[in-house]
């Protein structure tokens, strides 16, 4: 019994982590309408940055992180601005296109960089930590702290959103993209910024992943499809279903892997087909359609 | 000097010219009503004056400066703000939220949350409701507090009266008084004829994307007007 709650358990905090790769996901198609396909490379990116400085630099995770979130937003800054901004309009192909491009040139220049071995980020002994819960019930510090992290993160947004004036222009944007010009916003910016913050929040979530586990540079589209199924199970548009949706994969892969090994990534396939015959929006449904 | 100064405006949907050397001048203070038919081009001169439409020819000046080429975002930080047709309020944003939005720009002036308000006492009870929860008539208002909150020298008002029952059209036309005594100048769309020459100081009167009559309401004959609206 105690051995099914560890699982469960395991698969609840690995769905924090999905619910910081499908956040970031959920924030530039709901502002800009952009579907990122090179999110998921965007993390392997940030995972590899992070390797990258920690091992010249001899900097520890944390150290690494504090350099790669940053520098991952200024990229995402630069990238909307002067690349994605101009593919925006009544064409929905046209960023689909040039994103399936940029996942392309990630995993080919990481290929490059790093060649195809998988690598992962030295954790120390934080990594293997656990806390003990009583019984034989333990969670780890490092499943832990990424959990928490998503929390902080998310709840961060949601203080964004609601009561901040770029939170303001970014929900105004995302309804009528034209009159909130007149207010004096410049969209050009807003969608900049929002897809910095995306890309901050894709670069934790990747730095994440390469504690927890090993990457490799063609890891990217893996993770996206997990970031689109916890979105979608979560409900587009809401925030905390996006927690839910990626608590929902993370556990049902859980599940599916104790039942055997090969089952894991399966069962959250069929879990997220499941709610999508149940409930098309999502299980948290706050998007309107426009 | 005016403060508006348009010389032989031009305006294009794609292949399409909507507008045909559009001359025209606000002075500061001043009310200004453009009236004209359906499709006659007043809405789409507003739209080139906020730099969502671009300018095809001509000049246009605000303040001394050009328009032609500057963004709307910055149009609307040198002083020009438009209440949109159909009032165009953000559906996810709450009443107060779309107020504090139209101070984006951070423009000083008179206007601030609480003035709206009082000239709208009816919005204050609906703060927090959303935007589009509202009536008709307190859409508009929101959409015109939302416009004051830039704390505008040119307001432009599109088809207020759109959509709603006369005695709210009277209603929100009480208030233009209140807002012109801030010094703001205004220029307003409407096809209510009665309407705008009631109000204005001087009237434009637009025709397939021409200027077909001008003058003070005072100084127009009803023949006139009737020529200049529907050409015939």
């Amino acid at each position: 019994m105690s051995d099914w709650i560890n699982t469960i358990l395991q698969g609840l905090l690995t769905g924090g982590l999905y619910a910081l790769f499908a956040a970031g996901l959920s924030l530039s198609f709901g502002v800009m309408r952009i579907i990122n396909i090179a999110h998921g490379d965007f993390a392997i990116l940030a995972g590899y940055a992070a390797i990258a400085i920690a091992g010249t630099f001899g900097l520890n995770p944390v150290e690494a992180m504090c350099a790669v979130v940053p520098a991952m937003a200024l990229l995402g800054y630069a990238l909307q601005r002067g690349i994605l901004n101009l593919t925006l309009g009544d064409d929905v192909l046209r960023p689909l296109l040039v994103t399936f491009g940029f996942s392309i040139v990630i995993q080919n220049l990481l290929l490059e960089g790093f060649s195809a071995d998988s690598r992962s980020l030295d954790s120390g002994t934080f990594g293997t930590a656990s806390l003990q819960l009583g019984g034989n019930l333990a969670v780890g510090l490092l499943p832990l702290t990424v959990m928490a992290a998503a929390v902080a993160i998310l709840a961060f947004m949601q203080w964004l959103f609601s009561t901040t004036l770029l939170g303001r222009a970014f929900r105004a944007a995302a309804d009528d993209p034209e009159t909130v010009q007149l207010m004096g916003v410049n969209t050009r910016h807003i969608y900049a910024m929002a897809m910095a913050i995306a890309m901050a929040m894709v670069a934790v979530a990747g730095v994440f992943l390469a504690l927890q586990t090993t990457v490799s540079p063609t890891d990217g589209p893996e993770h996206l499809l997990y970031a689109f199924e916890a979105v979608i199970i979560g409900g587009l548009g809401s925030l905390w279903g996006t927690l839910i949706g990626g608590i929902v994969l993370g556990v049902s892969q859980a599940i599916g892997a104790k039942l055997n090994p090969g089952w894991g990534i399966l069962a959250g396939h069929l879990c997220f087909l499941a709610v999508l015959i149940i409930r098309p929006s999502g299980l948290f449904p706050t998007a309107r359609n426009r | 000097m005016s403060l508006l100064e348009v010389e032989n405006l031009t305006a294009f949907y794609g292949d399409f010219q909507a507008l045909y050397g559009i001359s025209l001048q606000v002075a500061e203070g001043e009310a200004v009503a453009l009236i004209g038919a359906n499709g006659a081009g007043k809405s789409t001169f507003l739209r080139t004056l906020t730099g969502l439409l671009p300018i095809g020819g001509g000049q246009a000046r605000f303040a001394g400066a050009a328009l032609t080429g500057t963004p709307a975002h910055k149009i609307l930080a040198s002083g020009i703000a438009l209440v949109p047709e159909g009032r165009r309020l953000f559906p996810s944003l709450s009443v107060e939220e779309n107020l504090l939005l139209g101070a984006y720009a951070k423009r000083p002036g008179p206007w601030n949350l609480e003035r709206v308000y009082q000239l709208f006492p009816a919005l204050r009870a609906h703060a927090n409701r959303p935007g589009t929860a509202l009536s008709g008539g307190q859409q508009q208002m929101v959409a015109i507090g939302r416009a004051l909150m830039s704390n505008p020298l040119l307001l432009m008002c599109d088809e207020l009266s759109l959509g709603l029952a006369p005695i709210v059209i009277r209603d929100i036309y009480a208030a233009l008084p209140q807002i012109r005594a801030e010094g703001i100048a205004v220029l307003i769309v409407e096809q209510d004829t009665g309407q705008a020459l009631a109000v204005a100081d001087r009237v434009y009167c637009f025709q397939e994307g021409k200027i077909s009559l001008e003058g003070r309401p005072a100084d127009l004959t009803r023949a006139q007007i009737s020529l200049a609206y529907f050409g015939v």
